[in-house]
C-alpha cells in the first residue's frame, strides 16, 4: 500500500492547506459545548475504554509494570461485569514480546512505539532496525515518530521516504505515524504533515509522543480529523486517528468523541479507527461509567491504579 | 466512505436530550405596561397572548399599549428627562448603568431561559450570546456617560431628549440594549417597545431597571403590535426614533417624520455576501456559512444569506456544507445541544416556506438535511439552493429563515459587482488566505461590516449598521453613541 | 468703431462636458437694472439623469484615487479659482451683488477649498477606530465616501453657498451632482471652468442651472443617488425631499449654515457623507506567547 496515490505529488508545498486557529478554536468550542447525557454518555463512555490505547513510555519502565498493565488491559473492573477491554497495551520494544504473552488469548493489541522513539533523531537504518525488532518480537502496531527537524526545514520528501521505508518493513502490522504536533507548532503545519504521512502510507496518524507538551489538543486532533475526510474523499482509503497524551478524564474524551462523531462520522467510531493514547484516562472513564449505572458518585481508592 | 442509514448513525451514537432547566423561573401570568417606574394597566384593558414557537403554548398575557399609553409613557419619559436625567451628573449617570449590567450578570441564566421560550432561539446562543452581549452593552456604554467630550473633541455635545425605540423579536433583549444603553449614556431619556412576540425579557429588564433603581420614567416599556410603535412614532414629542426591524417598515417610519424635526436611525433587512475563495481555510469557511445563514435560525439581519463559492471549489464546499449541515440539531430550544430552534411564529414560518415554494418553482435545486422537525411547535429544516441567478426571487429578497442560497463566480471582479447588485448593503463575508486579497474585497464591497475569514461577530465596541437600504446610522462602539446626541 | 465684445454662452456642466440642455429650454438671467445679462440653460430631469450617469461613472474612480492626490487637485482648484478672482468678482456683481461682498466671498471661497484641500488625507484618520472587540480578532471601522450626492444649493451666497457643501463632499471621495442657485448660474458655471481645468477628472462634480421647483422632486427621489444635500429649502421643500428620498433610504442632510462665517467649515461637513465600515479579521494566537517587555 505504498505510495498508494502519490501520483503528481513530487513538491510536498504544493499539498499546503491553509487553516485558520480562530476559526478551528471556534468549531472546538461548539464540540466542547455538547452536553452528553445518559444513554449516549454510557454508550461513549464505553466506547472510548474500548478505544483506549494503554500506555507506558518511561525509562523506569520494569516487566512487573508492563505484565500489571496487561492484566488491567483485559480487567479493567472485573467487579463490575459487561466492560469492554481496552483496544491495545503500547510500550517500548523491549517489552513487546513480554506483552504478547501477558496478552495471549485476549483480542488486546499490543504496540510499540519504535524509529528511535521520542526524538526520532537516528539514522533512517537503526529506526529501521528499531521497527524489526518490534515486529520480531510480535508488535501488532507499530507508533513511529516523524523526523520534526526535517520536516521543519522544508525536507517534506525525506519525511515522506522514511515514513514510506517504515511502511514497508511493518507489512501487516498497522502503522501509527506520531506528528509530534507540538513541536510542528502550527496548525498548517499539522495539516500538512497529515497529508504527508497519509500519502507515505500510514494507517493511522497520531498526535504526540506525550513527551512534549502540549500534546494532543482538540485543535490539533480537529485539524488531523479533516484531513483524515478529505483524504477519503480524494484517495477512497480510510486513515486512523490517535490523539495521545493530555487526555485524561472521561469528559475530555467525550467532547473527543463528540467531535469524531462530527466530523468523520460513525465510520470511525470503533477502536479500529480511533484510538485514545493515554494512560490515566481509562479508570476516570471507569469511574464514571459506574457511577452512571449506580447513581453514585465514585472514589479513586476502588480503582486499581496500574 | 460507506453511507450509512440516517437510523444506523442514530443506533451508533446519538445525543440523549440535555434540556436546560427552566424550574426556576419566574413568570407572571399577566404583565403590565412599566411607566413612570410604575407597571399600569393598558388604557384600553387589552391583553394579548405571548406563546413559546417551540410548543405553540401560551406563556402569558401581555399588555396591548395604545396611543393613550404612549403618550403617558412620553410625558414620563419627557418629564424625567427634564427634572432628573439630563441634569444629573454624568458620573452619577454612569453608576445607574453599571448597575443595570451587574444586575443582568446576576440574573443571566434566567434571561436566556425565558429569552428561548420566547423566541424559539436556541439556549446555547442565547446563553454565550444574546445575554452577556447585552449585559457587555450597559457595561461599555456605562463608562461613556462622563467621557462624553472625549468621544466628540472640540464640540459641544447634549443629549437629544425623549427616544422612542422600536426593537424586533430576532434578538429581544440584546436589541433592547442596543438601543437603551448608549440612549441612557448620552443623558436621554426612553420610551421602548418590544416586537409583539417576543415582549417577556424587555419586561424582564424593566424589572431590573426597576431594581437598579433609575428615576422613574427614565426607561419606559410600553409592550404592544404595529400600531403602539406607529404611536411612538408619530408623538409629538419624540426626539429621536430608533429602530431595528424591517426595511419596510423603515420605510414608512422615515415617510412618518419627514418634515419633523425627529432624528432617526434604522437598522433594517439585509441580503449579505458571504463570498468564499479558493485560497481559503474551508473547513472553517464552511463554518462560517453555517454561523453566518442558521446562526439564531436565520432570524438575523446581517445572515450570510447569499454565498458566493468561487468554481473551483464549489463542488468540494457544497460537500462539505452538506455533511456539516447533518449534524445540525433541530429542535427544543431549550436543549443545550440544539443547534437551530424555533422559527419565531407561524408568521414567520409561512413567510419562509413561501420563499422556500418560490425558490422551487423558479427552478433552483433544494437540499435540506434529513431531520427529523419535531411534531408541534414552528420549524424549518436547514435549507440550501444551488442553480439559481442573480435575478431569483430568493437570491434579491431578505427571508429571514435557514435558508441560504449559492451561486458560484470565476473571478473576484465578478464576485464583487454581485455582492454589491442588491438594494441592502448591511454586512459581508470575505475567505481568503491571501490578505492583499481581503482588503482588496473588504474595500470594495459596500456594507456597513465586514468579516474577514469570520462571520456573526459581534461585539458592544464595534459599530454596526448599514449602507443603502440597509438603513443609516451606527450602533455599537464609539460611533453609537453619535446617533445619541446633539453636538455643535 | 467700439469693438462689438464677444458674450459667454453659459451651459450645463456634465461629465468633464459642457453641454446645452438636452431639453432646449432657457431662463433670462437679469441684472439689477432688469437688462438681459445671459440665457441660462434651464436644465431638464434628463439632464439631471445624464448628470447621475456620469457621477456614478466617475464615482469608483475618484473614491479610490489616493487622499493625497484628491489634496493636491482640491488645492488646484483653488489655484486656478485665485487666478480668476476678477472674473468671479466681477460675475458676481452683475448677478446683483455688491463689490465688497464680492470680494469677500470669492476670497473666502478660496480659503475654504484650500481648507478641505488640507483635510483630504487627514479625515480618514480622525474619524476611524480600532475597536478592541473580546474575541481574538482585529477589528477597525473607518469611513468611506456615500457614492453620488445631489447637492441643492443655498441662495444667500452666489459662489459661497456651492463651494462650501461641494468641497468637503468631494474632498470625501464622493461626487455630485449640483443645482446651483437659480439666481446665480454663472458664477456656478465659471466654477465649472475652473474645476474642467484643474485636474478634476469628469463627472467627479457636475453643475446643472435651473429651477429648483422642477428639479428638486428628482433630485430626491432618484434612486442611484447616495443622498442629497439641501440647504435655503422651505418648509413644504422640505418635507418633500424627505419623503422622495425615502424609497432607497437615501441619506438626507439639511444643512443650514452661514457660509459667509469664517468657522463655518470642518469635518462634520465630510462627515455627514460618509458611511461607516467596520472590518473584522482573526487573530492568531499560537503557543500562549506574549508580547511582554
Amino acid at each position: 500500500m505504498v505510495n498508494k496515490t502519490l501520483s503528481g505529488v513530487s513538491d510536498f508545498t504544493s499539498l499546503r492547506i491553509p487553516i485558520d486557529k480562530v476559526g478551528v478554536e471556534e468549531r472546538v468550542e461548539r464540540f466542547q459545548k455538547r452536553s452528553i447525557k445518559n444513554g449516549s454518555k454510557l454508550e461513549g463512555l464505553k466506547l472510548i475504554l474500548n478505544m483506549i490505547d494503554l500506555t507506558t513510555l518511561e525509562g523506569k519502565d520494569t516487566p512487573s509494570k508492563v505484565k500489571q498493565m496487561c492484566y488491567k488491559a483485559q480487567h479493567l473492573h472485573d467487579v463490575h461485569a459487561g466492560l469492554p477491554t481496552v483496544a491495545a497495551v503500547c510500550v517500548y520494544p523491549n517489552f513487546v514480546k513480554l506483552a504478547k504473552e501477558s496478552l495471549k488469548g485476549s483480542n488486546v493489541k499490543v504496540a510499540s512505539v519504535a524509529t528511535a522513539f521520542p526524538s526520532g533523531q537516528a539514522p533512517l537504518s537503526i529506526k529501521l532496525e528499531d521497527t524489526k525488532l518490534a515486529l520480531d518480537s510480535g508488535a501488532d502496531e507499530i507508533d513511529m515518530v516523524i523526523s520534526r527537524g526535517k520536516f521543519l526545514s522544508g525536507d517534506y520528501n525525506f519525511v515522506y521516504d522514511e515514513i514510506a521505508a517504515i511502511k514497508e518493513v511493518c507489512g501487516e502490522a498497522r502503522l501509527k505515524v506520531i506528528l509530534e504536533t507540538g513541536e510542528l507548532v502550527t496548525l498548517d503545519n499539522v495539516r500538512l504533515a497529515s497529508d504527508i504521512a497519509m500519502y507515505a502510507g500510514a494507517d493511522f496518524i497520531k498526535t504526540s509522543t506525550g513527551k512534549i507538551s502540549p500534546a494532543a489538543t482538540m485543535q490539533v486532533t480537529y485539524v488531523m480529523l479533516t484531513a483524515i475526510r478529505d483524504f477519503m474523499y480524494k484517495t477512497g482509503v480510510q486513515v486512523g486517528m490517535k490523539p495521545a497524551g493530555g487526555i485524561s478524564n472521561s469528559k475530555l474524551a467525550l467532547q473527543y468523541m463528540v467531535m469524531l462523531y462530527e466530523t468523520l462520522g460513525p465510520d470511525w467510531m470503533s477502536n479500529e479507527w480511533f484510538r485514545f493514547g493515554a494512560s490515566s484516562l481509562a479508570n476516570d472513564v471507569l469511574m464514571q461509567i459506574v457511577k452512571q449505572e449506580t447513581g453514585r458518585y465514585q472514589s479513586a481508592d476502588y480503582f486499581s491504579i496500574d | 466512505m460507506a453511507k450509512k442509514t440516517e437510523k444506523e448513525i442514530k443506533n451508533i451514537w446519538t445525543y440523549d436530550p440535555a434540556p436546560e432547566s427552566s424550574d426556576h423561573i419566574q413568570l407572571k401570568d399577566k404583565y403590565d405596561l412599566y411607566i413612570d417606574g410604575k407597571w399600569v394597566k393598558p388604557e384600553s384593558g387589552k391583553y394579548y397572548d405571548t406563546s413559546n414557537p417551540a410548543s405553540t403554548k401560551k406563556i402569558a398575557s401581555i399588555a396591548y399599549g395604545n396611543d393613550k399609553d404612549v403618550d403617558k409613557a412620553v410625558r414620563a419619559a419627557r418629564k424625567a428627562y427634564k427634572n432628573v436625567w439630563s441634569k444629573m451628573e454624568p458620573s452619577e449617570r454612569a453608576k445607574y448603568i453599571f448597575r443595570i449590567a451587574r444586575i443582568m450578570q446576576e440574573r443571566a441564566r434566567e434571561l436566556a431561559v425565558i429569552e428561548c421560550m420566547d423566541s424559539g432561539k436556541v439556549i446555547r446562543e442565547a446563553r454565550d450570546v444574546d445575554v452577556p452581549l447585552a449585559c457587555n452593552h450597559f457595561f461599555y456604554y456605562a463608562g461613556w456617560a462622563d467621557k462624553l467630550e472625549y468621544a466628540f473633541p472640540n464640540q459641544k455635545v447634549e443629549s437629544i431628549g425623549v427616544a422612542g425605540q422600536i426593537i424586533p423579536w430576532n434578538f429581544p433583549l440584546l436589541m433592547a440594549a442596543w438601543k437603551i444603553a448608549p440612549a441612557l449614556a448620552a443623558g436621554n431619556t426612553v420610551v421602548l417597545k418590544p416586537a409583539e412576540t417576543t415582549p417577556l425579557t424587555a419586561l424582564k429588564l424593566a424589572e431590573i431597571i426597576h431594581e437598579a433603581g433609575l428615576p422613574a420614567g427614565v426607561v419606559n416599556v410600553v409592550t404592544g403590535f404595529g400600531d403602539t410603535g406607529a404611536a411612538i412614532v408619530n408623538h409629538h414629542d419624540i426626539d429621536k426614533i430608533a429602530f431595528t426591524g424591517s426595511t419596510g417598515v423603515g420605510k414608512l417610519i422615515q415617510r412618518a417624520v419627514a418634515g419633523t424635526n425627529k432624528r432617526v436611525t434604522l437598522e433594517l433587512g439585509g441580503k449579505s455576501a458571504n463570498i468564499i475563495l479558493d485560497d481559503a481555510p474551508l473547513d472553517q469557511a464552511v463554518e462560517g456559512i453555517v454561523n453566518g445563514i442558521f446562526f439564531n435560525q436565520g432570524h438575523v439581519c446581517c445572515a450570510g444569506s447569499r454565498l458566493f463559492v468561487q468554481e473551483n471549489v464549489a463542488d468540494r464546499v457544497i460537500q462539505m456544507l452538506k455533511a456539516r449541515m447533518e449534524t445540525l440539531v433541530v429542535g427544543d430550544p431549550l436543549d443545550k445541544n440544539t443547534d437551530i430552534g424555533a422559527i419565531n411564529s407561524k408568521e414567520q414560518l409561512a413567510t419562509i416556506n413561501k420563499y422556500i415554494e418560490i425558490g422551487k418553482k423558479e427552478g433552483a435545486d433544494m437540499y435540506q438535511s434529513h431531520i427529523n422537525l419535531p411534531k408541534s411547535g414552528y420549524y424549518c429544516a436547514p435549507t440550501l439552493f444551488t442553480n439559481m441567478s442573480q435575478s431569483s426571487v430568493i437570491v434579491k429578497e431578505e427571508i429571514f429563515g435557514p435558508v441560504l442560497t449559492i451561486q458560484t463566480f470565476r473571478t473576484i471582479d465578478e464576485v464583487i459587482q454581485k455582492a454589491n447588485n442588491t438594494e441592502y448593503g448591511l454586512a459581508a463575508g470575505v475567505w481568503t488566505s491571501n490578505g492583499a486579497r481581503i482588503f482588496n474585497l473588504t474595500t470594495k464591497l459596500k456594507a456597513g461590516v465586514v468579516w474577514a475569514n469570520t462571520y456573526n461577530r459581534f461585539d458592544p465596541v464595534s459599530p454596526f449598521g448599514g449602507y443603502k437600504e440597509s438603513g443609516f446610522g451606527r450602533e455599537g462602539g464609539l460611533h453609537g453613541l453619535k446617533s445619541y446626541v446633539k453636538l455643535s | 468703431m467700439e469693438r462689438l465684445s464677444v458674450l459667454k454662452t453659459y451651459k450645463l456642466y456634465i461629465g468633464g462636458a459642457f453641454p446645452r440642455t438636452e431639453s432646449g429650454r432657457y431662463y433670462e438671467l437679469k441684472n439689477g437694472k432688469g437688462e438681459n445679462i445671459a440665457n441660462v440653460c434651464l436644465a431638464s430631469r434628463k439632464d439631471f439623469r445624464n448628470a447621475v450617469v456620469a457621477a456614478r461613472k466617475a464615482s469608483g474612480g475618484w473614491s479610490e484615487r489616493s487622499h493625497f492626490n484628491r489634496s493636491q487637485i482640491l488645492y488646484r482648484i483653488a489655484e486656478m479659482m485665485e487666478t480668476r478672482r476678477a472674473q468671479f468678482i466681477e460675475e458676481l456683481i452683475s448677478q446683483g451683488i455688491s463689490k465688497s461682498k464680492a470680494e469677500v466671498e470669492v476670497d473666502l471661497s478660496v480659503d475654504r477649498l484650500v481648507y478641505y484641500a488640507g483635510w483630504c488625507d487627514k479625515y480618514t484618520q480622525v474619524l476611524s477606530s480600532v475597536n478592541p472587540v473580546s474575541s481574538p480578532h482585529f477589528n477597525f471601522s473607518t469611513v468611506e465616501p456615500m457614492g453620488v450626492i445631489s447637492v441643492i444649493s443655498d441662495v444667500k451666497n452666489g459662489l459661497l453657498d456651492l463651494v462650501s457643501v461641494v468641497a468637503p463632499i468631494i474632498a470625501g471621495g464622493n461626487t455630485v451632482v449640483v443645482l446651483a442657485a437659480e439666481q446665480y448660474p454663472l458664477s456656478a458655471i465659471t466654477f465649472a471652468e475652473v474645476l474642467n481645468s484643474s485636474d478634476v477628472p469628469g463627472g467627479v462634480v457636475n453643475i446643472l442651472t435651473g429651477k429648483r421647483s422642477e428639479l428638486l422632486k428628482h433630485m430626491a427621489s432618484h434612486m442611484d443617488v447616495n443622498a442629497i444635500a439641501y440647504s435655503g429649502t422651505s418648509g413644504e421643500e422640505r418635507k418633500l425631499i424627505e419623503i422622495e428620498s425615502v424609497e432607497n433610504l437615501k441619506r438626507s442632510c439639511y444643512i443650514d449654515e452661514n457660509w459667509n462665517d469664517k468657522g463655518a467649515q470642518g469635518l462634520k461637513f465630510i462627515e455627514m457623507f460618509q458611511e461607516v465600515k467596520t472590518t473584522w479579521h482573526p487573530i492568531e494566537n499560537i503557543g500562549g506567547a506574549t508580547s511582554s517587555y
